[in-house]
């Protein structure tokens, strides 16, 4: 396995507060790979430290070839790189139509004929033309999504970086986007980083998964020791217990 | 059983430039000392048959009942005196997020006994040692601690809790908790749900459940209310989820992936016009 994704020994830093402590992992091309934890233990912050929206205070990235330093990313690696965030009321400009959403990256990375690149862009993540010039209040949560995905596929990245997609949406929205996501994935062969707090959601998608708490990798499995249970850690084992709901 | 609550074809309309919008559509339950689940997505009007109970529905709104009543007193003929009297005293409600559902500018002690001052004539003294004794209840370790604290300087979960603390401290006997656990962690939520299902049995509450996620209701609760577009489409008792007939309960269930099962695709819910009608 080819890695596409490889991260060691990095630190992030809030002020005094260690954020990340330690952490190295490694994500292979074409991989879904899956981070867990609590609110709190950094999964969202690794995120962002690949993305250089977190401020990495030691520790390499290596992206697709590419050593990263420092907060800067060059414009290849956005190309490569792109993110799908939690809210998406919050992560479309709300004044902006579809249209205008999806010609921005286009835009800052200089890339024409975007008309039947948008129209594609649409059509791929399953909405109709009708949607290309409604604004962000005009749509369903689903629909707000599924242009945020639409946003990331237009690039043609390699590896997607997914902040918890799909926890704002209600559950049946929740399998169309989850569904919509493993689709996309087969059709381009992307590599998908993605933050979850539900067990089952990263299961069904990624093939490997980190447990994080308190800024810490506890421990790296597979989906599949994870479905029957070969976990080693302590806190992995809360975490299945706690997710298989209420008992008295 | 005798009910606590008797509510007979709620309606909740909103009337709106485009004609009206009906949340809620004639649903009608009886609460018994007993945990009833409502279910239901994002517009089905889950939230707004809590809130109409509880007399929070906003002005505008056009709230009609054959029935709302509430041990012999009818909700919709209260004053609005009447219903402040009952609020917080003999009707509590737990709400999503602590973050949004506290006081910013006062700290968690105080809000506690003011509840508890609104309702009750107790000294101050007396009302400290009682909200002292419920935040203990709730399982706060060091509550002389947390009393002195604003909300901003405590986790979703301790939150959470001193929120119920709050709606609990009047010894309420019916409780609404509208999604009191989904903005916390899923280790947390178990915990809080713990101390609400003690306080529950042991003071003999009626407790109306209020949630997006069935099979956490399901697990908690003894009976279950399914709700799709502002109408209850099926009850069922929470032991016999797995029986379920209604299409859109089954669909509900089936569309969440599960740790140790490989379904792909995701079967998803094909809405039928004919649910709403």
């Amino acid at each position: 396995m080819t890695a596409v994704l490889d991260i060691s020994h990095l630190h992030v830093f809030f002020d005094v507060y260690h954020a990340l402590d330690d952490v190295t992992l490694s994500v292979g091309r074409s991989e879904s790979f899956g981070l867990v934890g609590e609110s709190g233990s950094g999964k969202s912050t690794l995120l962002r430290a690949v993305a250089g929206l977190a401020p990495v205070s030691s520790g390499d990235i290596t992206c697709d070839g590419e050593a990263i330093t420092g907060a800067h990313r060059s414009r290849a690696f956005f190309r490569k790189v792109q993110m799908v965030f939690q809210d998406p009321y919050g992560s479309l400009h709300p004044r902006q139509t579809v249209d205008r959403q999806l010609l921005e990256p286009l835009a800052v990375h200089g890339i024409g004929d975007a008309e039947p690149r948008i129209r594609r862009a649409l059509d791929e993540v399953g909405l109709g033309p009708s949607f290309r010039f409604r604004y962000p209040h005009q749509m369903s949560g689903g629909q707000r999504q599924r242009v945020a995905i639409a946003r990331a596929l237009i690039l043609e990245p390699k590896i997607l970086l997914l902040d918890e997609p799909t926890s704002a949406l209600d559950a049946s929205v929740q399998a169309e986007v989850l569904n919509l996501l493993e689709q996309v994935r087969r059709d381009h062969g992307l590599t998908f980083v993605m933050v979850s707090h539900d067990l089952g959601v990263v299961t069904h998608l990624c093939e490997r998964l980190a447990v994080m708490q308190h800024g810490r990798v506890v421990e790296t499995l597979t989906a599949a020791d994870l479905a029957s249970s070969r976990v080693r850690d302590d806190y992995t084992r809360h975490l299945m217990t706690a997710s298989r709901g209420f008992s008295r | 059983m005798s009910a606590l609550l008797t509510v007979d074809n709620l309606k909740v309309q909103y009337p709106t430039r485009s004609g009206l919008i009906e949340a809620v559509r004639g649903v009608s339950f009886t609460l018994g000392r007993e945990r009833l689940g409502i279910v239901g997505e994002s517009g089905s009007g889950k939230s707004q048959t809590g809130r109409a109970i509880m007399g929070l529905t906003t002005p505008q709104a056009i709230v009609t009942a054959d029935r709302l009543d509430f041990q012999g007193m009818d909700l919709l003929k209260a004053s609005p005196r009447e219903r402040r009297a009952l609020r917080g005293k003999r009707i509590a409600m737990v709400l999503q997020d602590p973050k949004y559902s506290l006081n910013p500018v006062m700290t968690i002690g105080r809000q506690i006994v003011e509840t508890l001052r609104t309702h009750e004539s107790v000294s101050k003294a007396e009302a400290r040692r009682r909200a002292l004794a419920m935040l203990e209840a709730v399982q706060i370790r060091d509550p002389e601690r947390v009393f002195g604290l604003y909300p901003h300087e405590v986790s979703g979960g301790m939150g959470q809790r001193a929120m119920i603390a709050m709606m609990l401290i009047c010894d309420p006997e019916m409780l609404i908790a509208d999604e009191p656990t989904s903005a916390l962690d899923v280790t947390v939520q178990l915990e809080v749900l713990g101390i609400l299902d003690r306080l529950v049995a042991t003071r003999g509450m009626g407790l109306i459940f209020v949630s997006h996620d069935l099979r956490l209701v399901s697990s908690f609760c003894d009976r279950v209310l399914v709700m799709y577009a502002g109408k209850v489409v099926e009850e069922l008792r929470a032991s016999e989820l797995s029986q379920a007939r209604h299409p859109y309960t089954r669909g509900l269930l089936d569309c969440v992936p599960k740790i140790g099962e490989s379904r792909h695709p995701l079967p998803v819910l094909d809405r039928k016009p004919e649910w709403a009608a």
